[in-house]
């Protein structure tokens, strides 16, 4: 939701980053403000996922320029567990799995992680038990995966409810939904939508990467904004998606070089 | 991320102090007139004697065994002194007797001698260079029949017992390492435990090398009669020389009828140095016998330290029914190298065994597993089921799995699972991303991996190796 009064929360301006030598975002500008729902789509290779690895501070993209500021905060200074600390989540595309380590135990380490850096209280094991079993049924999530290993023989649906609600138990103040919707059935994604919806507030805001309008019927948008090349060239309302499920991306490539090729 | 995980990985060995205390140190080489000093040393009966000089005269015409997965350069076996204590005035009548300076070694290295001070419910019998210093709750354990002692005293004070069963289990003439170790060895433990009788505390040697040229080469003997049980546990570290030591121990195990042993190991000798200088050689020969039916021997180690090991602690199933368990964690980082496994020898009916293996190799570190499952024609009914799971961490080092099976019976069944996975860059920014530091994931995810061997170790040594683990891989991703 666009509130009048929202602060800034994310600010990226001109950033350029590579991995492995190759250029992958090209001075990239682009505004969160607390409240609002983004949603980032583009063909592959536009470079939709590195920027979200990128934000999170995955180590094998290099930012060659540009800057991020976090709440104020210059975010590219920060390690990922610090940003991770600070209220940026990612959801990841591919959750990893750990095996041998319980996945209930795993989430209170990040829980309390987190609620120790921000000077709450940390909750041991019976009290945290309660506690995310009740996060759970947002989800509608068996307790059984509390006992199970970190994402380990996991659906592609449940590793993605998985990452949702580690995003509940965290309460991050920027989300970032790296393909949230890809390898989910039509309920799971209903699901899922339906938490996140849940956890949306005036104080917090939402980035979705994907390909498919799908999710956003469920998940409805603030700003759309279509990636190519590296850059956001584009962006609109809730409708600019409409159009672009039933247009394809061509025309807003054609419109961006058009655009760009007028003499100023 | 990886900067701070550089610092951590140069964090110290922190048992490589060298204890100043008069030692007697024979002159290095080895012959028949050492031999015959140690055991004049020990004054040891005629029949030990011949046992060494046998043991000696089979050595002389073994080589040494080059088929493992290790490099090492050629060891000058006359370069090795074969007999180092600390100088002991008389025998000791109680441990407030014990040389204060060896106390101090002891409780530094978490090893407190006074039996007011000690871990409640564990005996301990410690062994610095080629002796042991002593031995707790001596008493209190003679009052249901269980010995448990030094091997110097066993030979002396229950000498038919120790002629009875050394040498049955792993013959002098077993292998290169084992021929020279019953030529040579020193001491080491030993535990009896009486027919019927479950051992009323956790027994356990800690083993300390602390002359720079001097080998060590100890002999435990561990027998349980009858429907006896017992835990023992086995702790070792040295001081950080940049030469390297040789260790070159044997162990037996017998256990009868409805016996059952169990011998669990946290190995942290010295490993070298980050370039490979120093550590020492672990080559080790373990071997129990389950010789009486429905008998069991658990063997769970957890490998961290040494510049090599060479160690297969094994299983020999004899009685029908018979339970044979081999759980291992081997960690290598920087040079070090292990080759370790096991071997299960199913010969009675219905035996069945279990092997656990998980080897974690970081740095420029080859950790191998090699393993036998044999079943013999007269083991019908036998069962063996394997799981080796290999731990990559970086690019540079390598792991291996060596299986060999060999059934001679139609009615075994044996199964083999095999793992490699690798902890790299994705799953440390997984756990980064949820706040998570560097070393709390390493250790997270190395403690998920080695769970089913880390709980089969006696509590207070499954803390003790949760702990070493993360703190010698710390750093070492990135």
């Amino acid at each position: 939701m666009i509130y009048q009064d929202s602060k800034v929360l994310l600010e990226v301006r001109g950033l350029c980053a590579s991995v492995n030598g190759v250029e992958i975002l090209k001075d990239l500008d682009f505004t969160v403000k607390s409240g609002e729902v983004h949603a980032i789509m583009g063909l592959n290779g536009s470079g939709k996922s590195t920027f979200a690895k990128v934000l999170a501070g995955h180590p094998a993209y290099e930012v060659t320029s540009g800057s991020v500021l976090f709440e104020g905060q210059n975010l590219l200074a920060l390690k990922p567990e610090e940003r991770a600390r600070a209220g940026l989540f990612l959801a990841f595309q591919y959750p990893i799995e750990v095996p041998g380590v319980g996945n209930g135990q795993f989430l209170r380490l990040t829980y309390n992680t987190v609620q120790k850096q921000r000077g709450k209280e940390e909750l041991d094991p019976l009290e945290f038990d309660d506690f995310v079993r009740d996060k759970m049924k947002l989800l509608e999530m068996n307790p059984d995966f509390l006992d199970r290993s970190v994402n380990e023989g996991f659906s592609g649906g449940e590793k993605k409810r998985n990452e949702i609600l580690q995003m509940a138990l965290l309460e991050p103040r920027l989300a970032i939904l790296d393909e949230t919707d890809s390898g989910l059935d039509i309920d799971a994604l209903r699901v899922v939508a339906h938490g996140v919806n849940q956890l949306t507030t005036k104080d917090n805001a939402m980035v979705m990467v994907t390909h498919y309008q799908r999710l956003l019927n469920y998940i409805v948008p603030d700003y759309v904004h279509v990636m190519e090349a590296g850059r956001i060239i584009k962006t609109g309302g809730k409708a600019l998606a409409l159009e672009l499920e039933t247009r394809g991306y061509e025309w807003v490539s054609a419109e961006h070089q058009a655009a760009a090729s007028v003499p100023v | 991320m990886s900067a701070v995980l550089q610092n951590l990985v140069n964090q110290p060995y922190k048992h490589g102090f060298v204890t100043d205390i008069e030692s007697e140190v024979a002159p290095k080489g080895l012959n028949e007139d050492i031999i015959r000093m140690i055991s004049s040393k020990k004054k040891e009966p005629e029949w030990l004697l011949e046992f060494r000089l046998k043991s000696y005269q089979a050595w002389l015409k073994m080589t040494e065994p080059e088929w493992q997965n290790c490099h090492h350069p050629k060891i000058d076996y006359q370069a090795i002194s074969y007999y180092a204590a600390p100088k002991i005035k008389a025998k000791l009548n109680s441990i407030d007797e014990v040389d204060p300076e060896l106390l101090r070694t002891f409780e530094k290295l978490g090893v407190p001698l006074h039996e007011r001070m000690a871990l409640a419910g564990v005996a301990v019998d410690v062994i610095f260079d080629s002796v042991s210093v002593a031995t707790t709750y001596k008493h209190k354990l003679a009052e249901v029949g269980v010995i448990f002692c030094s091997m110097s005293e066993a030979v002396l004070e229950h000498p038919e017992l120790v002629q009875k069963y050394l040498g049955t289990v792993v013959p002098t003439g077993d292998n290169f390492y084992a021929a020279l170790n019953s030529a040579v060895f020193t001491d080491g433990s030993f535990c009896f435990i009486p027919k019927g009788v479950k051992c009323p505390m956790d027994l356990s040697t800690y083993f300390r090398i602390n002359t720079e040229e001097s080998g060590q080469f100890e002999r435990t003997l561990i027998i349980a009669e009858e429907g006896a049980s017992v835990s023992y546990l086995e702790g070792c570290t040295a001081p950080a020389f940049s030469t390297n030591q040789l260790h070159a121990a044997v162990v037996e195990l017998v256990a009868l009828d409805n016996a059952d042993i169990k011998y669990s190991t946290v190995q942290n000798w010295y490993a070298g140095d980050e370039n490979g200088v120093g550590g020492i050689y672990n080559f080790v020969t373990k071997r129990g016998l389950a010789k009486g039916v429905n008998a069991r021997i658990s063997w769970t180690q957890v490998e961290t330290g040494a510049a090599i090991t060479w160690k297969y602690p094994s299983v020999v199933l004899l009685g029908d029914n018979s339970v044979g368990e081999f759980y291992s964690v081997a960690v290598t980082n920087n040079y070090q190298q292990a080759d370790t496994g096991t071997k299960m020898i199913h010969i009675g009916k219905n035996t069945r065994s279990t092997i656990v293996s998980k080897g974690i190799s970081a740095g420029k570190s080859n950790n191998s597993y090699r393993g036998l499952v044999k079943i013999a024609a007269s083991a019908t009914g036998a069962r063996n089921y394997s799981q080796c799971d290999s731990m990559l961490i970086g690019e540079e080092c390598g792991a291996n799995t060596f299986p060999y099976i060999q059934v001679l019976n139609n009615s075994a069944q044996v199964e083999h699972e095999a793992s490699t996975s690798k902890i790299g860059e994705d799953q440390m920014f997984y756990f980064a991303q949820r706040g998570v530091d560097a070393e709390a994931a390493v250790s997270m995810i190395i403690n998920g991996f080695c769970k089913d061997v880390f709980q089969q170790l006696p509590l207070e040594f499954a803390v003790e190796a949760t702990n070493l683990l993360s703190f010698k891989l710390e750093g070492s991703v990135g």
